[in-house]
């Protein structure tokens, strides 16, 4: 019980993934602002927006609006984040846990945030996040199924496991993911997918601040805000370290190897980042258009280009 | 100096309030975030809600139609919350201070922080006054 929680707590869980999720953070706000010739914010300015939503500002709870749920959801996003964490986590700093079938547990957790944020803006009463809430809800259905393509796709390629470590022992016998043509075209559409469960700048319709002022999350002020924002850095690391386990046979620790894994994940991040700096907020029906055609048919071909062995 | 009031003035997130603005001051408060001048360095950011909002500034001149939606921006912000009155308009009320239709100036609405005088304010007043603002914490 008392390593569970550690796992949890400590170590991969809410204190490791948030430090480094906030890191992170700061990371892509750079890159933003190198692209746009700024000088960019301090290293430690994720914490402090953290800390002072945590710590100074005042909760406020809508007036008329299911003020328990409300307040729940961003605990359980959390918890759903941390989960997701632990699970890619473990695996990929070399811990054995012997878990079968983690894949399908993360792909579960990973769907939570979304639906807390749903739920969340759903309860606050307000209009614009209502309409916020429906935007993230089509957009949920859109990247949900090329996302699950995907985890069926890096499945199959590993030979019907459904294990993390197995599927990074299959990378480590075999060559990582990436190398084939397949592995190339499933890398692109989860680029994607990422861009829409991160909400980052071409799908970030659900929290549009010029046009809805940030939608899902108008009403979130104080702790349950910056639990909120916890739950972001968390997934901004889970999300890229998920897609160097499936595509670039994951971490080392070995010398020099140590660097390169670093490099792996600030490699995906930076492509996000690059993405997100390069392009304009589309419109709802535009990404669900982008997502069910572009993304899925590039899944479907990858799925056919597995079954031929490329 | 305690952690909490350090964190609060490491990152102050700023919500614009534009009243009945000529939009002169609207574009210098956009001036502020561009790479020349860049308030992101001191962890400012422009957002979207009032309930995230750590400053609210007022930009444009106070009628009369615009003091209870002022009242109302500024209720529902979550406090801490600081005001800063913005331009000639939003301090005294400028060239609209006899009109008709004036309302203001700010500070009789809401209780104001920092004032940035200016029509318009230039980038260097609008950090200069900022700054003070995060001294005065």
């Amino acid at each position: 019980m008392g390593e569970q929680l550690f796992y949890f707590f400590i170590y991969p869980g809410l204190l490791f993934a948030g430090i480094v999720g906030g890191l992170l953070t700061w990371f892509d706000r750079k890159i933003t602002a190198q692209v746009q010739f700024r000088k960019g914010p301090p290293v430690l300015q994720p914490f402090y927006d953290f800390f002072k939503l945590l710590l100074v500002k005042e909760t406020i709870l809508p007036a008329r609006g299911a003020k328990l749920t409300f307040l729940l959801m961003p605990v359980l996003s959390l918890f759903a984040a941390t989960i997701s964490a632990v699970f890619v986590l473990l695996p990929l700093l070399g811990i054995d846990t012997g878990f079968e079938g983690d894949v399908i547990v993360v792909f579960y957790m990973l769907v939570i945030p979304s639906l807390t944020y749903i739920l969340g803006a759903l309860a606050s009463g307000n209009p614009l996040a209502g309409i916020g809430a429906s935007r993230e809800i089509k957009l949920m259905i859109s990247y949900e199924l090329a996302f699950l393509l995907i985890f069926a796709a890096i499945i199959l390629k590993a030979d019907m496991s459904v294990s993390l470590s197995t599927i990074l022992q299959a990378q480590a016998e075999g060559g990582a993911f990436i190398g084939s043509l397949s592995g190339i075209l499933l890398f692109i559409a989860a680029i994607f997918c990422l861009q829409g469960k991160l909400g980052l700048v071409p799908f970030d319709l659900a929290e549009a601040e010029t046009e809805i002022s940030e939608g899902a999350f108008i009403e979130y002020s104080g702790t349950a805000y910056a639990m909120i924002k916890l739950t972001k850095y968390i997934l901004l690391v889970v999300l890229p370290v998920l897609l160097v386990a499936f595509f670039m046979g994951g971490f080392s620790f070995e010398g020099i190897n140590i660097l390169w894994s670093v490099l792996k994940v600030l490699a995906v991040i930076l492509l996000l980042t690059l993405i997100r700096n390069t392009n304009p907020r589309v419109k709802i029906k535009q990404a669900m258009r982008f997502y069910f055609i572009g993304v899925n048919i590039t899944v479907i071909l990858a799925i056919v280009l597995i079954y031929l062995g490329l | 100096m305690g952690f909490k009031s350090f964190c609060l003035k490491k990152s102050l997130w700023l919500f614009h309030f534009a009243g009945a603005s000529c939009n002169n001051c609207d574009i210098e408060i956009l001036d502020v975030l561009t790479p020349r001048y860049d308030v992101e360095r001191f962890g400012m950011q422009l957002i979207g809600s009032p309930r995230h909002a750590d400053v609210i500034l007022v930009s444009g001149s106070i009628n009369k139609r615009v003091v209870p939606r002022l009242q109302e921006v500024y209720n529902q912000a979550s406090k801490p919350v600081f005001v800063v009155a913005f331009g000639a308009c939003g301090c005294t009320g400028g060239i609209f201070a006899e009109g008709y239709s004036f309302g203001g100036p700010v500070d009789r609405i809401v209780p104001v922080d920092a004032y940035i005088p200016g029509c318009p304010p230039k980038p260097e007043a609008i950090i200069s006054g900022v700054t003070k603002l995060v001294k005065s914490i």
